[in-house]
């Protein structure tokens, strides 16, 4: 068990998961992460994971879409090129709403999920840094970094009476995809 | 919380035996991991040749110019822009599912939200093609978009509608692309890890990388609920633009206010349509009569009739408005729609659209798998003579008599349409083999809190009140997939 990286608890349910995840606390066990196939909610909470901060990214991207349509209108409509269309002015704000609402939404979407994928590295190509195939699947996985926890009969224990159905000593830390 | 417990009288959104996380990933990723049965290939080659019929027929329209269409110069606008709101309307449901019902925490979403997203990114596509075929000059296409004077045209007008239809739309996809795309991601990685060799290096690349660690579960949940957010909104915005195409223009008929909550009713009205269409053949087909329910058929009826009741609050509007407003022009449209020469067509959109979705009060039609389906093709065709009524009946009688015609399609016109069906099912049908056609996370999130399972439980282990337990069995009548057990339940 010397060459162990990484502990790996199984839980098949996840009320179980967070019973483990409470009982580690409890022994100042400290987690590495978790990996589930679902959102597991009040999760964050109990690991002590930050709020996000990405709804302030996704105002800022907003609101520079709605500033970038009402400048790029303007300069367009009013400053470079007014049409005299019978007589009214140039500067007809109203219609200036639609396609500020629309840059609004696509810098903010647009904005929000390249934030998203640029903090969590997600991009097509890059190499799943999966613990173990079943964590997308059914299994929801509590992983224990071994170098930082010595006692690992001690975690073996903890996992399984909070209802772990498997308890695996990982030798390398990613699974292979090659 | 995961496990938080659901009142015991609502209806389970999972049905079946022996439901486990692992089931419900084998059960989805079926049609993805097995060759296609005979029904997929019969249905994708008859697609494939209406794709290739509309390929056909659009070539033909760009080399002669529209002239190959039926149009004339009093009907300069008919069978295309028709075609063009049908789909962008189509389109609606799919975004009103994934993110208006997001927002409301209608949890039978979870289930549909993924294939009606991909239907809305695939109606997007067809109205898309209609809006380049259109132009007569397809190859100067560029030209709605606001580029300098010396590529050709002044700065597009920001007062009209039109170009505010070409922000609109081209938002809409490309924003229920990404937010399609990001949900979809968690479920790629599901395929990658299941899968080997080759297959796994592609679900690989097209993962990103997803590991379902708790930091990117939680900037997921966030970023859909944004998405949610502002897409909800935006869906309005698409389809009230859209109106104002017809809505700012002086044409008697189009020039009325009523159009923006009018053409939004009736898109989703349509769009839900289309998403029984397509789910009632594959629920049966994939055999995910456990994850699309009764209860989602009976909803979806339900938002059926709501909506068109809308729609014909406001055709009988439309009417009164165009009586009492004295102007003579505007009573004559409505009279010529009415009676005139196409009064079939109005009283084809009358039937399919305001009098045949009332069937769905009566509970045995709408819990009926077969009325349902049937009801929902007439209401699609209901809101195809719909906004051929609008279009083409404003314009065929125009100020001056003597210039009054009537509107013939054309072969190629009937082409474009029945392709553009075709270029649509094809791309659903190569959804369904290569993506899981429901949110295999999301529905794994119902699992603990609204599956059948989870209920009966309860009610074996008498930890509901029996009269509570009692409503919840007599409500499973309707389920057609889970007629066995309720005999089963009853007798506790």
């Amino acid at each position: 068990m010397s060459n162990t990286k990484y502990i790996l608890g199984h839980f098949e349910d996840p009320d179980d998961l967070m019973h483990g995840i409470e009982q580690l606390q409890a022994n100042d066990i400290s987690i590495y992460d978790v990996f589930t196939p679902m959102p597991i909610h009040g999760i964050e909470a109990k690991l002590g994971i930050k709020r996000s901060r990405l709804p302030i990214a996704a105002f800022c991207f907003g609101i520079t879409g709605t500033i970038t349509a009402f400048l790029m209108i303007f300069y367009m409509l009013v400053l470079d090129w007014p049409i005299d269309i019978g007589g009214k002015p140039a500067f007809a704000f109203p219609d200036f709403i639609p396609v500020m609402f629309e840059l609004t939404v696509l810098f903010c979407s647009f904005g929000m999920v390249g934030t998203f994928f640029f903090a969590n590295h997600l991009f097509p190509g890059r190499a799943p840094r999966v613990m173990d195939l079943s964590a997308t699947d059914d299994r929801f996985i509590i992983a224990i970094d071994a170098k930082k926890n010595p006692h690992l009969d001690k975690i073996d224990h903890l996992l399984k009476t909070a209802g772990a159905v498997e308890v695996k000593y990982n030798e390398r830390k990613y699974v292979s995809y090659e | 919380m995961s496990s938080h417990n659901e009142s015991i009288l609502r209806e389970p959104l999972v049905t079946g035996r022996d439901i486990t996380y692992a089931k419900v990933t084998a059960d989805i990723l079926v049609p993805v991991e097995n060759k296609p049965n005979k029904a997929w290939w019969i249905g994708f080659i008859i697609s494939v040749l209406g794709a290739l019929l509309w390929v056909g027929s659009v070539s033909y329209t760009f080399w002669t110019g529209i002239g190959a269409w039926g149009l004339n110069k009093t009907v300069g606008w008919a069978w295309d822009i028709t075609g063009f709101v049908w789909w962008v309307g189509i389109g609606h449901a799919g975004t009103l599912i994934s993110a208006v019902l997001l927002l409301f925490r209608q949890n039978w979403r979870n289930s549909i939200n993924r294939s009606a997203e991909a239907m809305t990114i695939f109606a997007v596509i067809c109205a898309a093609t209609y809006v380049i075929s259109h132009m007569g000059r397809p190859w100067l296409a560029y030209w709605v978009f606001p580029l300098p004077n010396q590529f050709g045209s002044l700065w597009v007008n920001f007062n009209s509608p039109l170009v505010w239809d070409v922000f609109a739309i081209s938002t809409y996809f490309s924003v229920s692309l990404i937010f399609w795309y990001t949900g979809l991601l968690p479920d790629i990685a599901t395929i990658r890890d299941r899968a080997t060799g080759l297959r796994r290096r592609i679900y690989s690349i097209l993962s990103f990388g997803w590991n379902g660690s708790v930091k990117t579960w939680q900037r997921f949940e966030i970023v859909s609920l944004i998405l949610a957010g502002v897409s909800t909104p935006l869906v309005l915005s698409v389809h009230t633009i859209v109106s104002m195409d017809f809505a700012t223009s002086v044409i008697p008929g189009w020039h009325t206010t009523i159009f923006p909550p009018y053409f939004v009713a009736g898109a989703i009205f349509s769009g839900f349509a289309m998403v029984q269409t397509l789910l009632l053949v594959a629920r049966k087909v994939l055999g995910f009569e456990n994850y699309i329910t009764m209860f989602h058929i009976e909803s979806m009826n339900k938002i059926i009739i709501v909506t068109g009741s809308i729609v014909g609050v406001a055709y009988l509007t439309e009417l009164f408005i165009a009586w009492y407003s004295g102007a003579e022009y505007e009573q004559y449209a409505f009279l010529n729609r009415v009676s005139g020469p196409y009064w079939w067509a109005y009283w084809s959109m009358m039937t399919c659209n305001v009098i045949s979705p009332q069937l769905f009060w009566f509970k045995k039609i709408r819990t009926s798998i077969a009325a349902s389906w049937i009801l929902s093709i007439v209401v699609n065709i209901g809101m195809w003579f719909e906004r051929f009524v609008i279009i083409v009946t404003s314009l065929h009688r125009d100020y001056i008599p003597s210039s009054w015609v009537m509107f013939y399609p054309s072969v190629v016109d009937v082409c474009v349409f029945i392709g553009s069906i075709g270029v649509f099912f094809t791309l659903f049908l190569l959804f369904l083999r290569v993506l899981p056609a429901i949110a295999m996370a999301e529905v794994k999130l119902l699992l603990k809190s609204s599956s059948d399972q989870a209920k009966q439980k309860l009610i074996t282990e008498k930890a509901v009140d029996q009269t509570h337990a009692q409503f919840y069995i007599d409500s499973l009548e309707k389920y057609d997939s889970v007629a066995p057990q309720v005999a089963y339940a009853k007798g506790k």
